[in-house]
């Protein structure tokens, strides 16, 4: 009876190790960013592109309108391929998009701008990436959708597509 | 003379001191940025990589070092941008009790089964 017991535990001790290790196993071993989790809007102070002035983040987010914050770079390939997504976001009245020009030659960015059309009402330089931190952004691009109550309600991690301009217009409506 | 000799000796503690500084603000920096995840590397802390980013979260890091915060207010900022992954030595909570409480469970466990196991032959 008491060695039956023994086994007993035993068994369920090893089926426990079992499931931790399998669920340990089949769980992604790579960051996986949150996308829906309500965030306040940092407090940072950040250069215009077109300026070079520096300006506080209470001014760049002072209207009530909802908010896109999109990181780019001119280097970077997937920022060319929805870029023709931002530029229909523009067109939105409900929403203002800034621009993160992210670790970036500024010669190249105003070529880029110039080249594919500019849908940013402001940009922002962010020369060695810590603004881009300030905003929990770990590459590019990034885009996070800030409401009137300048809370960051969702991220989208890489290039935005079709199906993300849809979501965010629904969003802002 | 004499008054230069005193000041060369205040010159020198000062000197001293603000190294003794710096090297205190380094260490804790190196500490910091060792127990920190580069989330785009495989397997390396920021402390190691020479990406992009964790060359964003070296200068982020040295900053608020600089600002006076502390090493557990430097990891309750990082937490709050990327949560706990980033940190390699994960906080107790209700995800994590398992991982800190099974090898305490195992040792105890082992200890009981050595101990009845000495009782027995005794």
């Amino acid at each position: 009876m008491k060695n039956k017991l023994s086994l007993f535990v035993v068994i369920i001790f090893l089926s426990f190790c079992f499931v931790i290790f399998y669920k340990g196993l089949n769980k992604p071993n790579t960051y996986t960013p949150k996308t829906s989790i309500e965030k306040n809007l940092p407090i940072f102070k950040a250069k215009d592109f077109s300026s070079n002035i520096s300006i506080d983040s209470v001014n760049i987010f002072a209207e009530e309108s909802y908010y896109i914050v999109n990181i780019w770079a001119s280097w970077c390939v997937p920022c060319r391929k929805e870029h023709s997504f931002l530029m229909e976001l523009n067109k939105n009245k409900s929403i203002k998009l800034i621009g993160l020009n992210y670790r970036d030659n500024l010669n190249n960015a105003k070529k880029f701008i110039y080249e594919l059309g500019n849908p940013y009402t402001q940009i922002l330089i962010d020369l060695d990436g810590t603004l881009s931190v300030e905003f929990g952004a770990y590459g590019v691009p990034e885009t996070f959708l800030i409401d009137k109550n300048k809370k960051i309600i969702k991220k989208f991690v890489g290039p935005i597509n079709k199906k993300i301009v849809e979501e965010i217009k629904l969003a802002v409506k | 003379m004499k008054t230069l000799k005193i000041f060369l000796v205040i010159f020198l503690l000062m000197g001293f001191s603000q190294q003794k500084f710096n090297g205190n603000d380094n260490e804790l920096k190196n500490k910091i940025l060792k127990n920190i995840r580069c989330l785009i590397c495989q397997g390396q802390s920021v402390y190691d990589s020479e990406s992009d980013f964790a060359f964003s979260i070296k200068l982020i890091v040295n900053e608020k070092i600089k600002e006076g915060m502390s090493e557990d207010q430097v990891y309750k900022f990082l937490r709050e941008k990327y949560g706990d992954w980033i940190i390699y030595a994960p906080k107790l909570n209700k995800n994590t009790y398992v991982l800190w409480l099974l090898p305490l469970l195992l040792f105890l466990a082992g200890g009981a089964i050595i101990n009845k196991n000495l009782i027995f032959k005794k």
